[in-house]
């Protein structure tokens, strides 16, 4: 990749405590792209975060930030970097004017009225820029720490779990404003452990699981790669074997041979076509079902298959 | 940007400030209605029965060093440990570890508002003081300058135990079970000459002793100690928590894991 807005390298972290939390990643971020860091809860996602932003002290590993090396240049390179924590924690008996413009301070800014302005207005904040924010409902408040973060105008910004606690109607609303604000030239990393927030977001997704990262992929083709389909077909009468006319489909008999699994497509509708087909087929082979349960599959399940692909493939080769 | 980020360190020292005006009732008033009771309960009711006073100083004049210490010492010490304390608590110090903010910011930031704050309780309670009594300060420039030296010191110590605090119990079990009492037995409200032996020696091992003779020494131009080895100490002590606050920021420890 050519200069990296974020570059990182071999990059580990292990707590006092013994647990290691990063075990060895390397990560290449371009400028101006939307980035989704997708896992499971304790993946390592907030310990990297961390680990760029200075909240966690690397165990090992480099990290560069607009080519230079953060280790060394800490200080002007984190006045161009933001960060929206996952925990809502911030001076609460503050209103929300000050907070805002204390964080441009903080990060050495002079005071910008017009600036901090503009920001409360894109975040629907104005009104309330003289309420405590301890007054706030929690997605207002998240909006505020996303204030916070924007207040120096970061080139790069951090939203570690954006829409964690959020109801649905305002998680369209804040992945709007992150979409505005990747429009307006920032590089966004965001974490998450929804695929669909992936999906609905992203340009590129990158899969971190036990503190390593799995793959990194343009959203689309790791949306194929990983987008599996799953039915559970409930049949009238078990079967001892797969029929004949649905062995071109990837299905098999679980439970005694009560029920038939599907278990396939490309997470671009391929698995529910099949689906539709394989239940076609049952009913021209005149084999009787009583229900039909079908789902896209989850992170949890894509992991597994994952880890078990991996696992087959270092055994194949060994 | 330069070593030394100076508005971070402003912003910093202005916030913590503004938080100090916040709670007013409970950083100012408090101390002050303190200092009233034992100046009434001390000075003229004890006061006015201890004949020829201390050291040939009026009794109520004789504490009021002792008493403005006791209040320096425990309130730059729990100013500047919650000050830094309650962002931990709460999670806000991210801000603070993902600024451009070294070590020399937070210190100007969060230490100097706190000594700030305990300067202002200074003079509110020296103001304070002469309702009560008449005192002299020989040696003012002294005073100030050790007032100034003794709340720097102590904002220091006190951010110190606010990193090294984990619980709101850690945070309160210093001030009360180890600064209160060295500093009721450090001669706040008599002079150690009065002990008898071993006691007077035993005195001289509480550091608390040099801080009060010092500050009294400014007052009234004689105290127990030499006001050399006062200052000597006191500055000792003032090197070694700014060391110690850079080995904390050097290693992360409590800030960063």
């Amino acid at each position: 990749m050519l200069d990296p807005i974020l570059d990182i390298r071999g990059l580990t972290k292990t707590y006092p405590g013994g647990l290691t939390a990063l075990g060895g990643v390397d990560l290449q971020i371009r400028k101006g792209e939307i980035f989704a860091l997708l896992g499971p809860n304790g993946a390592g996602k907030t310990t990297l975060i961390g680990a760029v932003c200075g909240l966690v002290r690397p165990t090992g590993g480099t990290i560069h930030a607009f080519g230079e090396d953060m280790g060394k240049h800490w200080r002007t390179l984190r006045a161009r970097i933001g960060l929206v924590p996952q925990e809502l924690s911030t001076d609460m008996f503050e209103p929300v004017w000050r907070s805002v413009s204390h964080s441009r301070g903080l990060f050495g800014l002079p005071p910008d009225p017009a600036r901090i302005e503009a920001i409360l207005k894109s975040l629907s904040l104005w009104d309330k820029r003289n309420v405590q924010i301890r007054a706030l409902s929690g997605g207002m408040k998240r909006r505020v720490l996303i204030a916070k973060a924007m207040s120096h105008d970061p080139e790069l910004l951090f939203l570690d779990e954006p829409t964690a606690g959020v109801d649905v109607e305002l998680r369209r609303d804040m992945w709007k404003q992150i979409s505005e604000m990747r429009e307006r030239g920032t590089t966004i990393i965001l974490t998450t452990h929804y695929i669909e927030e992936a999906e609905e977001m992203a340009d590129r997704v990158g899969i971190i699981r036990a503190g390593k990262i799995l793959m990194v992929d343009e959203k689309d083709a790791m949306m194929k790669r990983l987008g599996r389909t799953e039915a559970l077909i409930s049949l009238a009468a078990p079967l001892a074997a797969v029929p004949e006319v649905l062995a071109a489909y990837p299905v098999a008999l679980i439970e005694e041979g009560r029920k038939l699994c599907y278990r396939g497509g490309d997470g671009a509708g391929q698995g529910k076509t099949d689906v539709a087909e394989v239940t076609k087929a049952l009913t021209r082979a005149g084999i009787d079902y009583t229900a039909i349960d079908i789902h896209e599959s989850s992170l949890e399940d894509i992991f597994v298959d994952l880890v078990e692909g991996r696992e087959a493939l270092a055994g194949g080769a060994a | 940007m330069s070593l030394f980020n100076a508005r971070s360190a402003w912003t910093i020292y202005k916030q913590e400030l503004m938080r100090a005006f916040r709670t007013a009732m409970q950083s100012i008033l408090a101390p002050v209605l303190t200092t009233s009771l034992y100046f009434v309960v001390f000075g003229a009711a004890i006061g006015g029965r201890m004949q020829g006073g201390m050291d040939g100083v009026n009794y109520g004049a004789f504490i009021v060093p002792g008493l403005l210490l006791l209040t320096l010492l425990g309130e730059s010490t729990s100013n500047a440990s919650f000050g830094i304390y309650m962002p931990r608590f709460t999670g806000a110090i991210y801000e603070l570890l993902s600024a451009p903010v070294g070590v020399a910011e937070t210190l100007v930031g969060f230490v100097g508002a706190a000594a700030t704050k305990s300067l202002i309780l200074a003079a509110i309670i020296l103001t304070t003081a002469t309702f009560f009594v008449d005192y002299t300060i020989i040696h003012p420039v002294y005073a100030l300058g050790f007032i100034i030296l003794v709340s720097a010191s102590f904002s220091l110590f006190g951010f110190i135990l606010g990193i090294w605090a984990d619980s709101f119990e850690k945070l309160s079990v210093v001030p009360m079970l180890i600064l209160m009492p060295l500093t009721f037995l450090g001669g706040t409200f008599y002079s150690i000459q009065m002990l008898p032996e071993p006691w007077r020696t035993v005195a001289m091992a509480n550091p608390v002793v040099y801080l009060v003779n010092g500050l009294r020494w400014t007052f009234y131009g004689s105290s127990d100690v030499s006001i050399g080895v006062s200052l000597g100490l006191t500055l000792a002590f003032l090197a070694a928590c700014v060391a110690l606050i850079a080995y904390i920021f050097r290693t992360g420890w409590r800030l960063r894991n």
